[in-house]
């Protein structure tokens, strides 16, 4: 599993993680994270076939409650850290997606 | 009692001067809060205010669970468990109008509107905030180097760095600038820094520990928990932070009480010693060994407390295997960075935080979102978004994450065949003593081998607990015992032992 990511893949990466790269950023990161995943791909020699996934180690029943209505944060504590509240005081203001 | 009488406490000690009136939880915090006021380790990044008499409800600030709210709230301090002693807080908790960063420059001054429940749940049992404490940026290193908010020195040697994530907590706790803190720990950020500042730290059972309020670095993997001068002290704060917590769906009830160790000798008690995480510089196979090896300085402390132990009683097994260890750092640097990058993409500039503007032309949401978090972010942070992303993203999920999830299965499994011979592992909490400040940020990978011994018992979800067992060239070793899920008791219990023969008193030079 050789995996050397090249610019068009770290700019496809940063787009998804919504990440602006300036010029200068790009080609040491590419590197790093070829570094990086060159290294953590000696997982892929391993014989895996057969074994479960594990995505929760320790086995718990009965997390959930019951479904009924509680409080909530009440708007104005929500809203106190925003960055910019609508002007009706009703909700987070942001840009339009299209500007 | 001086002031030097006051700071050469444990915090156990300090509760029971307390408790019986020997002592004035608001003479304690003073003397505290002055030292951390006028640290120069830079390990706070915010110190509860001078005017602590002042009721809650004034503009003084503080937050609530300081001294002065708690004898508000009615709460005889000398009667509670925790009998008002500070308690340092690593800055990713969060404390209801007290800046909570992680770190991050993405949430520089962020005063959430609530309170983590491992701090109120310490709040309630009496402990006093006494402040934040610095860390690598989102729990994300091992040197404190990370921190938008500047190193952490680490008090044995102000060239050197405390380790991280949780530097801040160990360094202050080491140099006496808090009796004890409270830190997390993913892949080893309370245990590695414990090691490097020569105090204890300890990471429980994956859920004994709620994570409500803990902004999350990696959901399957952080866990709070005890830096400290002792294991009794340990013991103390974990038994006042456990419980199932319904904010939580993760978190679980012990099955026992956290009880205060008082054991006296190790008999009958194996120890297992796993090749793959002792060996030396150029030993054990392929994987992340490679050029990975531990200082010999660090396994000849190692090696002198194992004899220890034996003279305790201990059986010292030495042929445990834990085949799958060598591939647990490569697991784990696919796991953690794929959670973080969706626990992170939070931070975009809406709701809290940094939201970047550029002045010069219009932005979409888009740009706002990718300008914030370009801003925001530190090196990384960024580096790991982008790791975790692209390991989740289409085509390569099977390759990457779904392999790495069987090979924590295959992790878990080696423990678990372990524990069959053996009641303990031990090893090297970390492969090196403290490094010196930019020694190891040139080369991520160099970084990231600090994680050595102690991740694999992060992706087991297994507890794990590091204590001072001696110096080399002057610096403190730690050496870790890793025991079955739930043998909290059992772990502080055969450490408590430990620690006593052992008889660590070194101290860096106090300020």
């Amino acid at each position: 599993m050789r995996a050397v990511i090249d610019r068009d893949q770290v700019l496809h990466v940063a787009r998804l993680a919504r990440l602006k790269l300036t010029e200068e950023e790009i080609e040491p990161l590419a590197a790093e994270l070829s570094a990086i995943l060159d290294h953590v791909a000696h997982i892929g020699e391993l014989d895996l076939d057969g074994v479960e996934p594990t995505s929760h180690v320790v086995d718990i029943a009965g997390a959930l409650r019951p479904d009924e209505p509680r409080e909530c944060l009440p708007r104005e504590v929500a809203l106190a850290q925003a960055p910019a509240v609508s002007p009706t005081g009703e909700g987070f203001s942001v840009p339009s997606p299209q500007a | 009692m001086s002031d030097a009488d006051l700071i050469a406490l444990t915090a156990a000690e300090a509760a029971h001067q307390i408790s019986i009136g020997a002592l004035s939880p608001q003479e304690l915090f003073s003397a505290y809060r002055a030292r951390a006021a006028a640290d120069e380790l830079n390990c706070f990044t915010w110190v509860a205010p001078a005017n602590e008499s002042a009721p809650a409800g004034s503009e003084s600030g503080g937050g609530r669970g300081s001294i002065g709210a708690a004898a508000e709230a009615g709460l005889e301090l000398r009667d509670t468990p925790l009998a008002g002693v500070p308690l340092a807080v690593k800055d990713l908790f969060c404390t209801e109008g007290v800046p909570s960063q992680s770190g991050s420059r993405i949430l520089e001054g962020y005063e959430p509107p609530y309170t983590a429940t491992a701090v109120a749940r310490l709040q309630s049992a009496g402990a006093s905030l006494l402040g934040k404490t610095n860390q690598d940026e989102f729990a994300m290193g091992s040197s404190n180097e990370n921190s938008a908010y500047g190193p952490v020195l680490n008090p044995w040697d102000r060239t050197r760095v405390p380790g991280g994530s949780s530097g801040g907590s160990a360094a202050a706790v080491a140099a006496g600038l808090a009796p004890w803190a409270l830190g997390t720990d993913t892949g080893g950020s309370i245990r590695q820094p414990a090691a490097l500042c020569g105090i204890v730290g300890m990471k429980p059972t994956y859920g004994a520990v709620s994570r409500y309020g803990m902004i999350a670095f990696a959901s399957s993997l952080d866990q709070a928990g005890p830096l400290t001068r002792d294991v009794t002290d340990a013991a103390l704060l974990l038994r006042h932070m456990v419980g199932r917590d319904p904010c939580d769906a993760t978190s679980l009830q012990l099955p026992a009480e956290i009880e205060l160790p008082n054991a006296e000798l190790l008999d009958g008690i194996r120890i297992g010693v796993p090749a793959e995480l002792t060996g030396g510089p150029g030993e054990g196979g392929g994987g992340d060994s490679e050029g990975g090896g531990i200082e010999a300085g660090v396994l000849e402390a190692f090696r002198a407390a194992l004899t220890q132990a034996e003279g305790l009683g201990a059986q010292i097994v030495q042929d445990v295997c834990l085949p799958h260890a060598p591939h647990a750092l490569s697991a784990y640097y696919v796991l953690a960075p794929a959670e973080a990058s969706s626990n992170l993409a939070r931070f975009d500039g809406v709701r809290y935080g940094l939201r970047s503007v550029d002045p010069t032309h219009p932005q979409d949401l888009l740009d706002m979102y990718e300008r914030t978090r370009h801003d925001g972010f530190g090196a990384e942070v960024k580096r790991r978004i982008m790791l975790g992303t692209y390991a989740l993203s289409a085509g390569y999920y099977e390759a990457y994450y779904g392999r790495a999830q069987r090979v924590r299965t295959k992790i878990a499994e080696d423990f678990a065949r372990a524990f069959a011979r053996v009641d303990f592992i031990v090893t090297p909490t970390a492969p090196s003593v403290a490094f010196g400040l930019g020694e190891k940020t040139g080369d991520p990978l160099q970084m990231y081998l600090n994680d050595y011994c102690t991740v694999p018992m992060s992706l087991a979800g297994i507890p794990a607990i590091s204590i001072p067992c001696g110096l080399h060239e002057g610096l403190p070793v730690g050496l870790q015992l890793a025991g079955p899920a739930f043998s909290e008791n059992e772990l502080l219990d055969a450490a408590y032992v430990l620690e006593l023969a052992l008889a660590f008193d070194g101290s860096p030079a106090r300020v």
